[in-house]
Order: C-alpha cells, then structure tokens, then sequence
C-alpha cells in the first residue's frame, strides 16, 4: 500500500491555453479544437502523432466521442472524466500515469468548459433523480463560513479580516491585469471591493470567482522522450488526489478553519516530490481561489504559511507578484476565470509559461518548483488535487 | 362514549397586519412560503401524540388539501412515523369537516380504537377582500380514546346536513365565493340553533351549565342565532380570535376548543356549535386528566411567537395570487419516487443513524461509520425532537428564496450528528451562533407538480 508517485517520469512537452471569458461565438467544440491545435504546434507535432487522450469537462459534453468528433481523430482512445472542479488536473494526472506506465508514447489532456450556455446565473449541476433531502446551501454560502471560523478561532476582528479577504481578490485582479488571457483584466482598488453588495456573508461579488467559457490542453511524453518534443520541457514531480469522507458534514469537531483533504493531498505531493519545507521550496503556485477565504486558507493547509499567519503573509504581501512566494501569478480563478473542466490546466499552463520564462509581463524571477492545486465541493465535502512541477530532473 | 385524550394546535409564525390591506385593525396569522396544510398538521400533532401510544386511525381534514388526488393524510401519517397498520380517513370540501372529523374520531374511540385527528388550513381569500383579511392559516390536533382516559369526555351530540348555497368553490377556483350573507343566515340560523338545542338535551345539560360555547361557521351570522336564543352570558362565548388569527377554516373550532382546554378545569362542560351546509355539535365534560396531559405548546404561546412585518406583496406571492419575476435558475426538479421510498424514514420521519460500535450519530443514516468505519453496525434514531443548536450560519442573498436572504446553518444536535440545514421562521438579524433550535416539518418546494416535504430548522418557538 503506498503513493509512490512517478517524480520525474513524465514531461510536459506542449501546451495551448484559450482566453477565458463569455465566448457567445464558440461552442465546447470551437474550445476544443483551439486549445489542441495550440497545443500541438506547441509541441510541434501532428494531431496523429498523439496516442491517446484525456478530456475533462462537468456538464459540458459526454463522452471521448464529444473530443474524437470535434478533432476528428482517428480511432484513438479518449477517456471522459469529471472530478467536480478538479477535472482538469484530474484529466492531466491520469494521462500522466498512461504515459508512465509505457501504454502510450505521446497523450493529450484537455479541458473544457461551456458556462455560459445556461442562460442561468452561477453553476448549475445537473444530478441524478433524488429523495429532496440533499442540503441546498450555495457555492459562495459554503465557503462564506470559513471567514467568521478564521476570524474567530485567530483572533483576527472581522473588520481586518474583510480587508485581507479584499486584498486577496486586489491581488489576482492586478495579476490578471497584466494576462492577455484572462476574463477580466483591470486593477480593481480595494474600496471598490470592499464595498461591493454582501453575496453570502462577509463576501462581496469580488470575492467570488467569475463564469466563464474556455478551454486548455497539455502534451505529455516520458520523460526521457521530452527532448525530440521540446528544449524547455517542465517534469512532474508530484500528482496527487484526495477524496474525503465527509467528514465535515457529520462530524460535530469540523470547524471550518482548514480543508483535511487539501492537507491529505498536499502532504502526498510533497513527500512524491521530496519537498521537505513548502513555504521555502515551493516558487510559486496557483490555488483555487474559487472565494477569496478559499485562498487564505489553503494557504495554511499547505503550508505556505504557519497556522494562524496566513492574514499576516497576505497583508504583508507575500503571495503577491513581487512578494517571496506569488500565488496566483496569472490572476487565478478570481479574474482568469473558472471553466470548470479547464482550470487545472489552466493552472499549469502558467507553471509552463513561468518555467520556460515566457510569462512576460508576469515574469517571476527563476522559479524552481511550481504548484497547481483544485478543490471541488465545499468545506467539509470536497476533493482536491495538487501537482508539483519543475524544470529540471533531480 | 369516549373523549379526547391529548391535544395539540399550530399558528404559524408570520402575520399580516390588516392594516396593511386596509382592513382594519389586528392581524391574522400567515403560513411561511414553505409551510401548507399537511406540514401545519403535522406540527399540531407532533405534541398531540407525544406519549399517546396505540394510534389505529388517523383522520385528516381540511379545504386546502396539497394533492387534489393523492392521500395527503399519508404524508402525515409518515412525518410522524405512524405505524403501517394504520387506517386513514381524509376529510374536505366544508370548513365543518374540522369537527365532522373529531366526530368520527369519537366514534373511532366508543368503537375500541385510538385515533389521531388533525384538521388544517391554508386559507385563501380574493384580494380585497373579506375572507382576506378574515381568515387565518393554522391547525389543530386531538387523540381520541376510551373515557377512562380522557381528558374531556363527549357526552352530548348532534348534526344536521342542509343543501344550502351559502359558500362554494369549484376546485379549479382559488377564491370561495359566498350568496349575500343575509341569505345564509336566514335558512343556516335555525338549523345550527336546532342542532345546538339537540346536543344539550343529549347531553343533558342546560345553556346555563356550559363554562365555554365555541361558535364557528361559515356565516357568522347564523352562528350568532345562538347566544341570544340560549341566553348566553358574555364570558361564556369562547374569543374567536378574529383580531389576531382570523378563521382558520376546518382547524378553527378544533383551535379554539384548544385554547379552551389550555385553561379548563376539571368538570367544565364545554359546547362547541359548528356551522356550514347543516352543523355539528357536540358538549365535551372536561376531567381531572386534562392538568397533567396539557401539550407543551399552548394556543396563547403559539400567538405570542410571531413575526408581523410581513409586506403585502410578499403574502401575495407566498400564496401564488400574484405572478412575479423568477429567478435566473433552473426549475426544481422533482424529487424521484424511488429514492424517496428508500429514504421515506429519514426524509419524512427526521430518522438518522447511530453507530453502535463507537456511538456517533449520522444525519443523513448511513452504512458506513464516518469515525470509525464499522459498516452496518448501524441503528436508527429519530432526530425531530433532539434539541439542536446553531454551530455556524450565513446570509446567503444570492440564493432563491421566497424570503429573501436564506439563514443557510450548520445545526448540530445534542448528543451527536451535524446537519448543513435552511433555518426558518427566523429574523436573520437576530442569528448568532450558539442559538437553541428545534425541527419543523415543511414543504421545501414544488418541482415539476411534485411537493417535496423535508425538515428545517427554527429558533424554539
């Protein structure tokens, strides 16, 4: 019984990123086919020199035929999966472990997400026939509970609490206004933030992640074939997953400060990885900031900060762009957008750019290890996922 | 003969002020937008039947019923876990039919049996008017059994059946209509003064030895023939509540013998006059049982637990009168059968689990222990009266709700389990962590022509 892990094993050797945002023009399928064909020329390859691929989306397609049809791909295998709002990192973990195991050469892993077709505000899941009985708290209800829960069990009065939940969301903005890519691309001051109408809670419409369309596809070979793909491939060294029990929701100790499962993952990437002190190895990494509390914690529940601290490192600006470990350097969910099946990939695709120093305006300074991370679910219910990159072996 | 040996009655917490419809002075009571007449039911029951085994039947009355076609006395039956053998009766179509069931209850009782009687309304009137601002929703509960041990015997009846064109609905209507209310008191008067003179002499008691008269029907006034034709003191009429309830259709006589019995004494006789298509009466003899078997929740403590701030337009759409802009989401969908069926003791009765190997409870039950991880070492256990509390909330504004913002909480119980649940009957301003709550039984929505009952939780009213 072990997490092994496959450190150094596989490469990423191409990648391909749409914009994010409201692409009334484009249906999944447009998505599709331009984040692959991005990723391709990326890798400088042809659409038939892929062995097999991994397509995540939610609620936007069934079916590997929605990718084999939309690329018109020629009996490959494609693998459907869903992972709540880690699909995409999900889609990327198990094409790795294909490619590891010697079963295919050269895979694919894409995702995609078609939000705005709904016509209706916010997520809408589609779930099978029920007794009614499900809890019906929304998404920003959910994760509104981890704020009073920090506050209280820090020390930390609600009133400077909302003012670092602002600059959370202050941060990704300004980032994300320097990324042609994402949805939203303007600086927002904090009082703007801070004054926005209350969505659940203490959080405003700026500390929830926006709804958007998009698409993002990752090449990957083993490594010891990276070379004829790519002369700046990025190595995983960490892939790991953590579904949890439930615990939150039945048990009366869960107290809404931390996600066990994000701490059950992180832990696993680290020790696949060799990382021994994250706060100091980890470069930089994109979270799910899915609401501004969401990122505050993670801070914590990977160890970027102690217990406790995270507001203070928040305040003080280390998780800025020019700060000693930038989280969310692309503008993360909050203002590149969150395409549910796409995100992971997303993420990576920053770690890709930062890696190979092609982030430009966004440049971080020689980054060594890159971490992604998702979450899907809530406080108290959720899975989450974490990759470590880097690029170089050993 | 037989008697009543436990009660229960419910008000809602909203209320109306008449004023605010310009009608006048008072209030009158409000079902919440996820309350109707089987969940109001079951809340007067849920006192009713606390330490009152043996329930064979249970007869269900009201005009508002949920389901035209679908026995609404069923889900009942299921909220408060009556045992399967049991028989039921639904009664409707006459405001009367709240006493026409306690009647049949009585009988159920002379017969050897022990049954369970719950009357409730919803009431609706045309904006406007009288039966607007008129009425009231609530319901009402008794138990009947053998005299041995009632609380108040039957010991004098009567009824009358007339075809008369006082009120009338057709199903497809939401508004009763009524001829001019002088008609109805000219051919209704006589017989609900007839059927009331019948119920004394069967009882063998005089006007002068009734401590309480409940007069209820639908034309006030024929139920006014009484007082004057008996002779009736002032202080013997029972207070109709008009001024802070309104007429609560078939539960209002039932609630108001309620409130009677909420102060009874040991031998007061108690004559209850019921109008509407003919009439029922019937003298009740209070017992020295009635002090030790009173329901936790009085009639008066249900009146004094309220909310009155409550806009027009909002009772407006509660109740469906008014067309509004909905939200931009997707319509509920309608819960399936089959997984209510496998879920009906947790879904309709609040049943969780507990483990045995470790003692942890569950909300939802499960198989599979969520400390310890023993599978199916599992035993059931009713939550709905477990005291609960409180451990976090949020104002969620974003969500759709009828009543806007939903107190999304996270409600843990006494002795274990832990619940993500919407809070009800709350002021959202008045929530903070640590508050003391307790279980109610509502409707949450209808998706797709299918009511959905499941539980929430309220501050204890």
């Amino acid at each position: 019984m072990a997490s092994n892990g496959i450190k150094d094993r596989v490469a990423i050797v191409g990648m391909g990123c749409t914009p994010f945002g409201e692409h009334w023009d484009k249906g999944a399928d447009d998505l599709l086919v331009d984040a692959a064909t991005e990723a391709y020329k990326s890798a400088g390859v042809a659409p038939d020199d892929v062995d097999a691929y991994w397509l995540g989306t939610m609620g936007s397609g069934v079916s590997g035929l929605m990718l084999s049809e939309a690329l018109k791909l020629p009996y490959k295998p494609v693998t459907r999966l869903e992972n709540m709002c880690a699909t995409g990192s999900e889609a990327m973990r198990n094409a790795a472990y294909a490619v590891a195991s010697g079963a295919y050469d050269l895979v694919m892993a894409i995702g995609v997400e078609k939000l705005k077709d709904s016509g209706f505000s916010g997520l809408t899941g589609s779930r099978p026939p029920s007794d009614g009985t499900d809890p019906s708290m929304t998404a920003p209800a959910t994760f509104s509970l981890l704020a009073p829960a920090y506050a209280k069990k820090y020390g930390v009065d609600e009133a400077t609490l909302k003012q670092v939940l602002a600059r959370i969301a202050w941060k990704n903005h300004k980032n994300g206004a320097k990324n042609p890519k994402a949805q939203f691309r303007k600086e927002v001051a904090m009082d703007k933030i801070c004054a926005s109408p209350s969505v659940a809670g203490m959080l405003g419409i700026f500390d929830c992640s926006g709804v958007s369309d998009g698409s993002a596809a990752a090449i990957l070979c083993r490594a010891e074939d990276a070379h004829r793909y790519s002369k700046h491939p990025i190595y995983l060294k960490a892939l790991s997953f953590a579904a949890g029990p439930a615990e939150g929701f039945f048990s009366q100790d869960y107290d809404f400060t931390s996600f066990p499962e994000v701490v059950a993952s992180s832990r696993d990437a680290y020790k696949q990885a060799g990382v021994t002190d994250p706060r100091e190895q980890i470069s930089m990494a994109e979270v799910h900031d899915c609401f501004t509390p969401t990122e505050l914690v993670l801070m914590e529940d990977m160890g970027f900060s102690p217990r406790g601290q995270a507001w203070k490192d928040e305040q003080e600006g280390r998780f800025d762009l020019e700060g000693a470990q930038p989280v969310n350097p692309d503008g993360g969910l909050k203002s590149f957008g969150h395409p549910i099946g796409a995100s992971g990939l997303r993420m990576m695709y920053e770690m890709w750019l930062q890696l190979r120093g092609e982030a430009g305006a966004r440049q971080i300074k020689s980054p060594k290890l890159g971490l992604t991370h998702n979450l899907g679910g809530a406080p108290g219910r959720c899975v989450s996922f974490v990759s470590i990159v880097g690029n170089s072996l050993g | 003969m037989a008697g009543i040996t436990r009660y229960g009655s419910y008000l809602p917490y909203n209320r109306l002020q008449r004023a605010a419809i310009g009608a006048g002075k008072g209030e009158r009571t409000v079902a919440s937008y996820d309350e109707d007449s089987v969940s109001m039911g079951v809340e007067a029951a849920r006192d009713a039947v606390r330490g009152a085994p043996g329930i064979d039947t249970l007869i269900f009355a009201t005009t508002s019923p949920p389901y035209a076609e679908k026995l609404n006395a069923a889900t009942v039956a299921a909220a408060l876990d009556l045992p399967r053998t049991l028989r039921s009766l639904e009664l409707g179509a006459s405001t009367r039919m709240g006493i026409g069931a306690l009647l049949a209850g009585a009988d159920a009782a002379a017969g050897g049996g022990r049954a369970l009687v719950v009357a409730s309304d919803v009431v609706i009137g045309a904006p406007g008017g009288g039966r607007e601002s008129g009425s009231g929703d609530g319901a009402v509960a008794f138990v009947t059994g053998p005299d041995s041990e009632a609380i108040a015997r039957v010991v004098g009846r009567a009824s009358a059946t007339a075809e008369i064109l006082d009120v009338w609905r057709l199903p497809s209507d939401p508004f009763a209509k009524q001829w001019e209310e002088r008609f109805g008191a000219e051919t209704l008067g006589p017989i609900v003064l007839d059927t009331a003179t019948r119920a004394l002499k069967d009882a063998g008691v005089g006007p002068a030895d009734l401590k309480t008269v409940i007069l209820d029907g639908t034309n006030a006034r024929a139920m006014a023939v009484v007082p004057e034709a008996l002779r009736l003191k002032p202080e013997q009429l029972a207070d109709p509540l008009l001024g802070s309830v309104g007429r609560t259709g078939a539960a209002h006589a039932g609630l108001l013998l309620a409130r009677a019995l909420d102060s009874s004494n040991a031998g007061d006789r108690i004559l209850i006059v019921v109008g509407g298509d003919g009439c029922d009466a019937l003298v009740l003899e209070v017992t020295g049982k009635l002090a030790a078997a009173r329901p936790a929740h009085s009639v008066d403590r249900w009146l004094g637990s309220k909310r009155n701030d409550l806009p027009y337009n909002t009772y407006l759409k509660w109740r469906g009168i008014l067309p509004f802009e909905p939200p931009r989401r997707p319509e509920p969908e309608r819960p399936a059968a089959p997984p209510m069926q496998r879920a009906g003791h947790w879904k309709h009765a609040f049943f969780g689990s507990r483990c045995e190997s470790c003692g942890t409870g569950h909300l939802p039950p499960q198989r599979v222990c969520v400390k310890c991880a023993a599978v199916d070492q599992m035993r059931e256990e009713r939550f709905a009266d477990t005291s609960c509390k409180v451990a976090t909330y949020t104002l969620d504004h974003l969500a759709y709700t009828l009543q806007p913002p939903v107190v999304a909480a996270i409600v843990d119980y006494d002795g274990g389990g832990r619940l993500s649940c919407e809070l009800t009957d709350v002021d959202p301003k008045s929530v903070k962590i640590g508050n003391e709550l307790e279980m109610t039984f509502r409707r949450l929505y209808t998706g797709q022509g299918v009511h959905n009952y499941f539980w929430k939780a309220r501050p204890k009213r």
